[in-house]
């Protein structure tokens, strides 16, 4: 084989390469209504967004919305649960059609996956707190010892705008529990709604401590997903839509009051905004 | 100092080299004052560790065979765990066993601190390494040494403090260095129960900034400084207590 003929494979084999894969791009949307299935890649461990109920089933508030965007389609909806680790990988592969995944939105994930905006939520931080301490907002912790996970992106803003001490920080939640009810901090600084989901869960051991939220530290917005070549398709814009119209109709926010049994700041602040 | 500053700046606007840590304030203050705990927790460690190791040296020639149990129990259980267990069960399964104290704003605290646990549990577990260091010095002071100072009519922990202590320690000394350096470097395990000492405090700047590379150059030659002094003042102790002709 000449090199010249080489060549002519390569660029034919490449413009095959991209005339296939413009093709699959042209209908995700499409495929998705002939299979007559949609499959979302979502968290079985997560609660309250997605986890598994006694009977083994998942269901969750974000299960909540697989299943809508499912109806609105008039497919079935298949639910593969997904890691962080391998949530991405999932719709990279094509297993999964769509990941609604407690992902938070940053600059690498916005490269890997075609992350679909609006955002849907926010995960906010707040303080698991002891009620004797009377903490009403971060700047009551002046001079006070918190606990924190260590390496936690919100880490500093308590220590350099709130505390103005060094947080006890340790590796796992376990550790700071522990340390929290042992009376080593005042308070454990953590993700808001997995602190209000815990007190809940176990409401005799978290009697003496209340969850304060640190509305001073902005929320890190959550986005779902679809492959990276369908976020300007039918099928983006069609889930672009959908978050859009939840906003609008505040179904988010029946949804979260329904699993975590009330509303955090941000999703309540988008809804206005969006109305 | 400000030229020194801007060049550093520019090691990062450059080449991505990010030293924040030495021009950026709060930053700054935030890890010099984490070394500054790495130096009391050590210095204060090191003392309780020498102390243990001279009272548990004498403690293991008592004549009560309660007194020689009870050092060599303490001795087989520190030596014989880890410290970082240690640390953690001092400070998780021991420290809420204790009286805990009101603080000012109204919360129970346990009555030691974390940086006390720190500096317990550090101080038990050198100190056990220790007290076997000293008893090597003690126990290579000729016998006749005692006999001769009983003769003189000395009593038993006159003949400690005055005879055989003074010439052990001269053998201990390099022995001794070997531990207390490393009891320098095992302080950055109360890491572990959150004190804020120098590893602790780079951790959180490295979180922050992504800078784990020169954070862990700073620690590098943060920690040579240290145990360099730390070495020369041993040595220099050592060149002071020299007895010409003796041990040599």
């Amino acid at each position: 084989m000449t090199y010249k003929s080489a060549v002519k494979i390569v660029v034919m084999a490449a413009a095959m390469l991209g005339w296939l894969t413009g093709l699959a791009r042209a209908d995700t949307l499409e495929d998705i209504k002939k299979k007559g299935t949609l499959v979302v890649g979502v968290k079985a461990d997560y609660p309250p967004y997605g986890f598994r109920d006694p009977s083994g089933e998942i269901v969750g508030m974000e299960i909540d919305m697989a299943k809508d965007v499912a109806a609105r389609l008039g497919v079935k909806v298949q639910l593969e649960p997904v890691v962080a680790s391998n949530r991405m990988q999932f719709l990279q592969q094509g297993k999964t059609d769509l990941m609604i995944a407690t992902m938070s939105v940053n600059d690498e994930r916005k490269k890997a996956v075609g992350i679909v905006e609006p955002y849907y939520y926010a995960g906010g931080v707040a303080l698991l707190a002891a009620k004797s301490a009377k903490i009403k907002t971060g700047a009551d912790l002046k001079g006070k010892p918190v606990c924190a996970i260590q390496g936690s992106y919100y880490n500093n803003d308590i220590q350099s705008k709130m505390t103005g001490i060094d947080l006890v920080a340790f590796k796992g939640v376990p550790e700071n529990e522990q340390a929290l009810l042992n009376g080593q901090c005042v308070g454990f600084a953590y993700d808001d709604v997995l602190l209000i989901y815990k007190k809940k869960a176990d409401a005799e051991k978290w009697k003496d401590f209340e969850v304060v939220k640190l509305a001073e530290i902005t929320p890190l917005p959550w986005g779902l997903a679809v492959k990276t070549e369908d976020k300007d398709t039918a099928w983006g814009k069609f889930m672009s839509d959908t978050v859009t119209d939840w906003h609008k109709k505040g179904t988010l926010v029946e949804w979260e009051k329904k699993w975590l049994g009330e509303n955090t700041q941000w999703l309540l602040d988008t809804n206005a905004k969006m109305k | 100092m400000e030229s020194l500053a801007d060049w550093l700046r520019s090691l990062y606007t450059d080449y991505g080299i990010n030293f924040v840590h030495f021009y950026d304030d709060y930053e700054r203050t935030r890890l010099f004052r984490g070394m500054w705990m790495t130096i009391k927790l050590s210095v204060l460690s090191i003392i309780l560790s020498i102390i243990i190791g001279i009272i548990g040296a004498w403690a293991q020639t008592s004549g009560s065979r309660f007194i020689r149990a009870v050092t060599q129990g303490y001795i087989q259980f520190f030596r014989n765990t880890p410290p970082l267990v240690q640390m953690y069960f001092f400070y998780f399964a021991l420290g809420p066993l204790l009286p805990r104290i009101q603080t000012e704003y109204g919360t129970l605290q346990p009555f030691f601190s974390n940086f006390t646990w720190a500096a317990i549990s550090l101080s038990f577990f050198a100190g056990a390494f220790n007290v076997e260091i000293f008893r090597s010095g003690i126990e290579a002071v000729p016998r006749t040494m005692t006999e001769a100072a009983t003769a003189l009519g000395y009593r038993p922990l006159q003949i400690y403090r005055e005879v055989i202590f003074p010439l052990g320690i001269r053998i201990v000394i390099p022995a001794l260095t070997n531990n207390i350096v490393n009891l320098l470097k095992t302080t950055t395990l109360a890491y572990a129960i959150a004190v804020p000492e120098a590893l602790f405090v780079a951790n959180q700047i490295w979180s922050d900034k992504v800078n784990v590379m020169e954070m862990m150059l700073t620690l590098f030659v943060f920690y040579i400084g240290l145990v360099g002094i730390l070495v020369w003042i041993m040595d220099f102790w050592e060149k002071r207590l020299r007895i010409p002709g003796y041990g040599q």
